[in-house]
């Protein structure tokens, strides 16, 4: 069921995923999924447990590479260099220091909430402990946690409550200047006041970074993002612009995920 | 704001594609109009321009160091764990070169018929038998207290005793474990013996049943701990099940736990009993060292270990017969907890549960 | 059944169970019972020989004289070089076993070898050590032969504490750190080594107090019991402030003294030989003691 509708807006893209497939061993997971990724906008992936939008998500920053027996199909290309990085002799760091993904549940390392945002930068070494700082006020900054904790830098991050340190993981991500961040159900395990704030932080990163988010919540990826992708037992069934997908969907079966007939 | 949202015909049924120009790849006019259809999503004036690089040449470079000092790193770890497998080849090597000198000048079947052990006589006898009896007979006392004791306290501790107090008990049971073997020798030859003297009068100043009822002592934390860690991981529903048909405390615990927990129990009874076989100090401190063919653990006698320690305190010319006795003695050990271990292996792959 | 049978039934199995609790209430107490008469014993024969001059006086043949000066710095100097060598060993087994080890026949191998070592007797150490260190490598009766064999003995031990505690780290922080960039060992040494240093060190000192406790081994490869002077000390005034003579000097240990005491007929000696066993149990007690407060401490200040 490859029924897609590709919205031509001649956007720049930052990322465009050409027949990707995806096995767990021998089990199909992606099949010959193709999207495009505009760039400095948010794309979100929704669609019943299982669907595949997780695998997708994980196949940007080849987390899939951590665990024997995965193997991937077809391209990711990136821009502005067009490297191709599912392809095996394109090292997966380099891939993760280009783009960085905030996890579904906070996972804060247990460090102090200054070396939990500059890890990025120390793992790759080379910068001045000033620049440093700076580059962690400003991610900070950029997570709307700075003033929450600038008088306990180097207090644990483990000490901050569920929605802080969800912050915590996202000004993590952004320390190192990404291309690209990745987010999978980052409000999931948030309560309501929580995730509203990381919606809007969603908002407002978008005009720096390229933002793909998978969601559970229908109604969230209506409110932040820009383009939606609806999938479905590892085909991408329906892409569009996400006011099309929730008003107009062109596919059936995306009419009736959204409107609740099945889940 | 309004928003003129148009889309291009779905594609065909193949369900690819259409294919894309150059354009695509991000060189569009900033307002984002394509072929005249499909406005921006979002009308903020955002300027679009092209996507950026986030990573240097210098951190390209650095990457591939680290990538280089990483395969060596790991050649080192891996080094580091393949070592173990030279001490076990070691092992094997000192005892099996040494044994070979040593049958060399000693038929086999001296070794393992005759009754009496003397290699430090003028005329010596190489009967390793004494050795294994004082070493059997000595472990089967052990066992006789252990094991029972053992299992009956895992028993208690995991189905009986309130939480606090079992939070309690535990660590001194532990404590039992952190006790020198010398410290538990003195124990055994001057306490227990005496103790025991005024019970059986006749029972020598060195004897093989004060050991062992130490050993046994000694053993007790090491049984306990693993059979009650093996009927712990039984899990609650089977307990549950159980009480629920009317069965009481008593009768879940042997009827039910047990068995169910019998593959991690006997793993618990063969590593009480290797312990047990291979204590030294407690039985040359207080089993006298002399080499006695008896399964009597009223009387005194050697073990295995406690003639290598007697021949090593004394002066050992390297090469001599009795110098290779102790390898000989000592493989023959060796071979005896293997024998043991395999058995427990096998013990535990037939009657493991799976719940 | 009727109603009487029943009753009867049920309250004759709740008899048997209320016995059986008091026998198990009994079997537990075998095990503290004599754990508190060793104790008591000890401190009643050997607590009153317990003076300064018992830790500053050589062994002599006149027990009132004779005290543990050489057995403790001995002691020392042997764990010195056990800690040295185990340690680095141990701690780079597990972590190839937990993070780099493929599951193939190699790994298997390594694993079952292990497991093998930790049941092997203590004195197969010491037989092992005295073909192969003492004679074949010509350490001779040294301070090093004694470290390395006991480092041996323990390795399984810090092993397997290492591999355990790696255990509990999260795959989630894992992933964590991989996504922020990292390679697999900057994700080790910044993320694996200090999360699990609690249980590690917890599993050192554990193999260690069990090592100074050992005399089997020690005793097969020559540790002497009747040592009228220390090994030349480690630092030294002048240059070059360090030396390693120490290494290859003969040595006695603290559990070997006690043997030899505990040996002798005469009852002086057994009551200094109980003096010996209270300082030995009071070391292996800190070092026990240690160890939990070290596993209580670091599991308050690592969370995820």
């Amino acid at each position: 069921m490859v029924n897609t509708v590709q919205p031509s807006t001649g956007l720049p893209l930052k990322a465009d995923v050409k027949d990707l497939d995806f096995f767990y061993g021998t089990h199909q997971v992606l099949k010959k999924v193709s999207l495009p990724v505009a760039d400095k906008k948010v794309t979100a992936l929704i669609g019943p447990s299982g669907c595949g939008k997780t695998t997708l998500l994980r196949c940007f920053n080849r987390m899939h590479d951590l665990y024997p027996g995965n193997r991937y199909g077809g391209e990711i290309r990136l821009q502005p260099d067009n490297v191709n990085i599912l392809d095996p002799k394109v090292d997966p760091i380099e891939v993760r220091m280009r783009i960085s993904m905030v996890f579904q549940k906070p996972n804060p390392f247990p460090k102090t909430i200054f070396e939990n945002v500059a890890y990025g930068l120390r793992v790759r070494g080379g910068l001045k402990k000033s620049v440093v700082a700076q580059k962690v006020e400003e991610a900070l900054r950029g997570a709307a946690l700075w003033d929450e904790v600038k008088d306990r830098l180097h207090s644990l991050g483990a000490n901050l409550s569920g929605g802080q340190q969800q912050r915590l993981c996202i000004a993590r991500a952004l320390v190192t200047d990404p291309e690209m961040v990745l987010f999978d159900e980052p409000t999931s395990a948030l309560d309501p006041i929580a995730t509203s704030k990381v919606e809007d932080l969603v908002e407002v990163l978008k005009e720096k970074v390229t933002i793909l988010i998978v969601t559970h919540n229908m109604q969230q990826a209506a409110r932040v993002s820009d383009f939606t992708g609806f999938m479905y037992i590892g085909d991408l069934v329906e892409f569009d612009v996400t006011d099309k997908i929730f008003t107009n969907p062109s596919n059936k079966l995306t009419e009736d995920y959204i409107t609740g007939r099945f889940g | 704001m309004t928003k003129n949202i148009t889309t291009q015909p779905s594609s065909g049924p193949s369900g690819h594609l259409p294919p894309r120009g150059e354009g695509n790849h991000g060189f569009p006019s900033p307002l984002g109009r394509g072929e005249g259809e499909g406005p921006e999503p979002l009308q903020k004036n955002i300027p679009t321009g092209q996507p950026r690089l986030s990573i240097t040449p210098a951190d390209r470079r650095r990457t591939r160091m680290r990538k280089m000092t990483e395969a060596v790193i790991r050649g080192g770890l891996f080094l580091a764990a393949v070592f173990s497998v030279f001490i076990t080849v070691g092992i094997i090597g000192v005892l099996g070169f040494e044994s070979l000198s040593f049958f060399e000048h000693v038929s086999l079947v001296e070794f393992l018929t005759s009754r009496v052990w003397t290699p430090m006589f003028t005329n010596p006898s190489y009967g390793i038998m004494p050795l294994v009896t004082g070493t059997f007979t000595v472990a089967w006392v052990a066992l006789l207290l252990a094991l029972p004791v053992g299992t009956v306290t895992a028993v208690y501790l995991s189905e009986y005793a309130p939480h606090r107090l079992r939070e309690v008990v535990k660590p001194f049971l532990e404590l039992l474990t952190a006790v020198p073997t010398v410290v538990f020798g003195y124990f055994a030859l001057l306490f227990v013996t005496p103790l025991l003297q005024k019970m059986i009068p006749s029972l020598p100043g060195f004897n093989m049943f004060s050991a062992g009822l130490v050993i046994g002592v000694m053993i007790i934390p090491y049984v306990s701990s693993l059979s009650e860690d093996a009927m712990r991981a039984v899990p609650m529903s089977l307990r549950e099940a159980s009480y629920a048909a009317g069965a009481t405390r008593f009768q879940t615990a042997f009827r039910v736990i047990l068995p169910a927990a019998f593959s991690g129990i006997a793993s618990a009874f063969v590593l009480g009993f290797s312990r047990a076989i291979g204590e030294t100090m407690v039985v040359a401190i207080a089993a006298g060292m002399q080499p006695n063919f008896t399964f009597n653990p009223l009387e005194p006698a050697s073990t295995i270990t406690a003639y290598i320690v007697q021949v090593s305190l004394g002066d050992l010319p390297q090469g001599s017969i009795a110098y290779q006795s102790i390898f000989a003695a000592g493989l023959t050990l060796m071979l005896m907890t293997l024998l043991f271990n395999v058995a427990g292996h096998i013990l535990r792959k037939r009657f493991r549960e799976t719940y | 059944m009727n109603d009487i049978t029943l009753k009867k039934d049920i309250a004759r199995r709740k008899r048997f169970d209320l016995i059986f609790k008091w026998v198990g209430v009994l079997a537990t107490l075998v095990g503290i019972v004599t754990l508190m008469t060793l104790l008591v014993d000890l401190s009643v024969d050997g607590m009153g020989k317990i003076s300064w001059s018992f830790f500053t006086s050589f062994p002599s043949r006149f027990p009132e004289k004779a005290g543990i000066l050489s057995s403790w710095v001995g002691t020392t100097l042997v764990m010195l070089v056990t800690a040295l060598v185990a340690v680095p060993l141990g701690v780079a087994s597990g972590v190839y076993l937990e993070e780099y080890a493929r599951k193939n026949w190699v790994t298997t191998l390594i694993e079952i070898n292990i497991a093998n070592l930790a049941g092997v007797p203590s004195i197969v150490y010491g037989l092992m050590a005295l073909g192969l260190f003492v004679y074949k490598f010509h350490f001779g009766l040294s301070v090093l032969t004694a470290g390395l064999t006991l480092s041996l003995l323990i390795l399984p031990v810090v092993i397997i504490a290492t591999r355990e505690a790696i255990r509990t780290i999260p795959m989630s922080l894992r992933e964590a750190a991989y996504a922020a960039g990292a390679t697999q060992w900057q994700m080790i040494l910044h993320h694996i080594l200090p999360y699990s240093l609690g249980g590690i060190l917890t599993g050192v000192i554990i193999g260690l107090s069990r090592a100074i406790g050992e005399s089997a081994p020690l005793i097969t490869i020559g540790a002497l019991t009747f040592i009228a002077f220390l090994p030349p000390a480690p630092v030294t005034g002048s240059f070059p402030f360090i030396n390693f003579d120490w290494l290859s000097s003969p040595y006695s240990v603290l559990p070997i003294q006690l043997f030899n005491w505990v040996s002798r007929p005469k009852k002086e000696f057994h009551l200094i030989a109980a003096a010996a066993g209270l300082v030995l149990m009071g070391m292996t007690l800190l070092m026990n003691g240690l160890a939990i407060w070290i596993r209580y401490h670091y599991r308050r200040k690592i969370k995820w």
